[in-house]
């Protein structure tokens, strides 16, 4: 015997329905499965690394390798110029790169979307302001804007992530505009409005909801640029060169002459990490497009 | 929830639909862009201002960061760099002498930062000029080759390499690029101080240094190219007119080459223009890798100063020509494509 579900049973057996539906179409693209897979352990690693290596071997003061030594059985990926093991450093490399990048996305994204729904919502001059303003920002060479502001700030990692984030908005917020334009052209919209329906209720539960999956697949290919732009603001030297990360290690590569004297084990692993991250948020990314945008399926 | 989200069209972002629609003259519409141009040329100059006066509190401080200083020189420099006046003077002094070409002077190199400009763009000119065009032939060789045999191995070889390259930073790459030669072509500069002073001998020395550098903006510029050239062929492959064209008898490489190819050639060449922030950006790293005497060094050793005058001579220029570059794109794409000015 089956009792009458209430309606809020209802709405979440509906939810859990078309969560696995999606999970259904996400899991079919092989490539976003690996990138996902990845992901996951790279981001599980990074939070254990305290726990599973020994923090001391990124002090200069403490190191026990020889300067610059290929990889060999003690160290794995070899020694940089200071005699620290370069897959240790790599490995703590990942939790910079992971903090930086996820930071400035979502600054990135929250400024985005916000600017994205009140340049669609509102309508009249305020539109106009916003959209123009976002154009300005769509072609201004961003990595020369974050440098500028790199300058300015005291260097640190919190100055890399408001630089990043700040410089590479206006792709979501373009994205969110032309979302939020088809979703306010809906019919509802104007049932909502016709039963009062003020700006924070349509934006709230109606516009968010339907921008939402689209923020959250473009939200995965911002991090990817983000990873990047941070590996390169602290390759220019622009972090704080105590900490370790993918891109402080890369422009000690070049300003100590581990390039020059061919050093290739210190130069392939932070770029092959930044590589693989990078990748696998694209994949991820496009995984999702495709699960949330039907009219990207089967074109490819 | 999600059945009916738009599709958002990435290849062509730069007309808007609302433009597109409403029935603007030629004249009209070119009026309206040089307007916004102008408008966005202000803005830079505004941001290029606010920027370096408004956020750190004191642009003196920060420059002598990590200097040994005296207040009686700090005080000198305040003077000398005009941050001692009320903030509107100093806006006026700067909008003024960006008229005259006056951007203040180098606080590291001592000279006026227009000189130093002026005299850092050829060689960055003639370095992303040269990537620029190689990766416009190999992009569009490859883009036409990957769509007209759209799922073979080679279409997917080739855009899997290219969304690869995407995920390279361009500096890494330069690097590799370094040891990779292994000392065969030079890894700093634009010229050898050994060089013989004839001018064969000169433009050699410099093309040997430009090899490296020059080689990693093209795998880093290419792939944009290969992958638009690819959708926008895509696009067109179904069109009637290509039935007709093989229908008259037309082997498949004329209709390929006569019909397919010019008509998808459009976006791509707007993207010569589009892409020049991504150009400036580019330039920027790998200069500071090869030490390439251009702008992008020029910015890297304004950053290290900090050279707040220089920093900011270097922005506004940079950006300006960007926007000048989106400008001439959106104007080319009018002329070049009929629809758009017919509608």
């Amino acid at each position: 015997m089956t009792t009458p579900a209430s309606p809020r049973a209802i709405v979440w057996q509906r939810r859990r329905g078309a969560v696995a539906k999606m999970w259904h179409e996400f899991a079919s693209n092989k490539g976003g499965l690996i990138g996902l897979g990845f992901l996951t352990l790279v981001v599980i690693l990074a939070l254990l690394a305290p726990i599973i290596t020994d923090e001391s071997g990124l002090d200069v003061t403490k190191v026990t390798g020889g300067l610059l030594k290929p990889p060999n059985g003690e160290f794995w990926l070899g020694t940089d110029e200071a005699g620290r093991s370069v897959a240790l450093m790599t490995f703590w490399g990942t939790r910079v790169s992971l903090l930086v990048g996820f930071a400035a996305t979502i600054l990135s994204v929250l400024i985005g979307t916000i600017i994205g729904i009140a340049a669609a919502h509102f309508g009249g001059w305020l539109s106009a302001v916003l959209l123009r303003f976002t154009d300005f920002f769509l072609v201004l060479p961003s990595l020369v804007l974050a440098i500028a502001l790199s300058a300015v700030l005291p260097p640190g990692i919190a100055t890399i992530i408001l630089a990043v984030g700040v410089t590479s908005w206006p792709t979501t917020a373009r994205l969110v505009r032309a979302q939020t334009l088809t979703i306010e052209s809906r019919p509802y919209i104007e049932r909502s409005k016709a039963l009062g329906g003020g700006h924070l209720h349509i934006v709230g539960k109606h516009v968010l909801p339907g921008v939402m999956p689209l923020v959250l697949a473009n939200t995965t290919l911002v991090v990817g640029n983000s990873i990047i732009a941070e590996s390169t603001l602290s390759f220019l030297g622009v972090g704080d060169p105590t900490v370790v990360s993918w891109g402080s290690m890369l422009s000690t590569a070049l300003t100590t002459g581990a390039v020059t004297r061919g050093a290739w084990w210190f130069l392939l692993p932070p770029g092959v990490a930044i590589v693989a991250i990078v990748l696998s948020f694209t994949l991820v990314g496009r995984a999702l497009e495709t699960v949330l945008n039907p009219r990207l399926r089967g074109a490819h | 929830m999600t059945e009916a989200l738009s599709s958002i069209d990435t290849a062509a972002p730069l007309v808007d639909p609302d433009e597109r629609r409403g029935g603007t003259g030629t004249a009209r519409f070119v009026a309206t862009k040089l307007a916004e141009a102008a408008g966005s040329l202000i803005l830079v100059v505004v941001l290029g201002f606010l920027l370096f006066r408004m956020i750190p509190g004191d642009p003196v401080l920060t420059m002598t960061r990590n200097r040994p200083t005296t207040p009686a020189l700090l005080d000198e420099l305040r003077v000398k760099m005009g941050v001692d006046k009320p903030l509107l003077t100093q806006f006026g002094d700067y909008i003024g002498g960006l008229f005259r070409g006056d951007m203040g002077t180098s606080y590291i190199l001592q000279r006026p930062v227009a000189d130093l400009i002026a005299e850092r763009t050829w060689p960055t000119v003639l370095l992303v000029g040269t990537a620029t065009l190689l990766a416009i032939a190999l992009g569009l060789w490859l883009g036409v080759r990957a769509a007209w045999r759209r799922g073979s191995f080679f279409d997917r070889a080739h855009t899997g390499i290219a969304l690869t390259l995407w995920s390279v930073p361009q500096f890494w790459l330069g690097l590799l690029l370094l040891v990779a030669s292994n000392g065969l072509f030079p890894s700093r500069g634009m010229h050898s101080p050994d060089a013989a002073p004839d001018f064969l001998s000169q433009s050699l020395d410099v093309a040997h240094h430009l090899v490296l550098p020059c080689f990693t903006l093209l795998v880093v510029f290419y792939a944009q190219y290969m992958l638009v050239m690819r959708s926008s062929l895509l696009g067109e492959m179904n069109a009637e007119y290509l039935t007709t064209a093989r229908a008259k008898g037309l082997r498949e490489d004329l209709v390929r080459r006569r019909h397919a190819v010019p008509n998808a050639l459009l976006p791509t060449v707007t993207l010569v223009f589009l892409q020049f922030g991504m150009v400036v950006s580019g330039s920027v790293s790998v200069e500071a890798v090869f030490s390439w005497p251009g702008l992008g060094q020029l910015t890297f050793d304004a950053l290290h100063g900090p050279d707040l005058p220089l920093l900011q001579g270097v922005f506004v220029v940079l950006a300006g020509a960007v926007v000048v570059m989106n400008l001439l794109a959106e104007l080319l794409y009018r002329v070049l494509d009929p629809r758009v000015r017919a509608a």
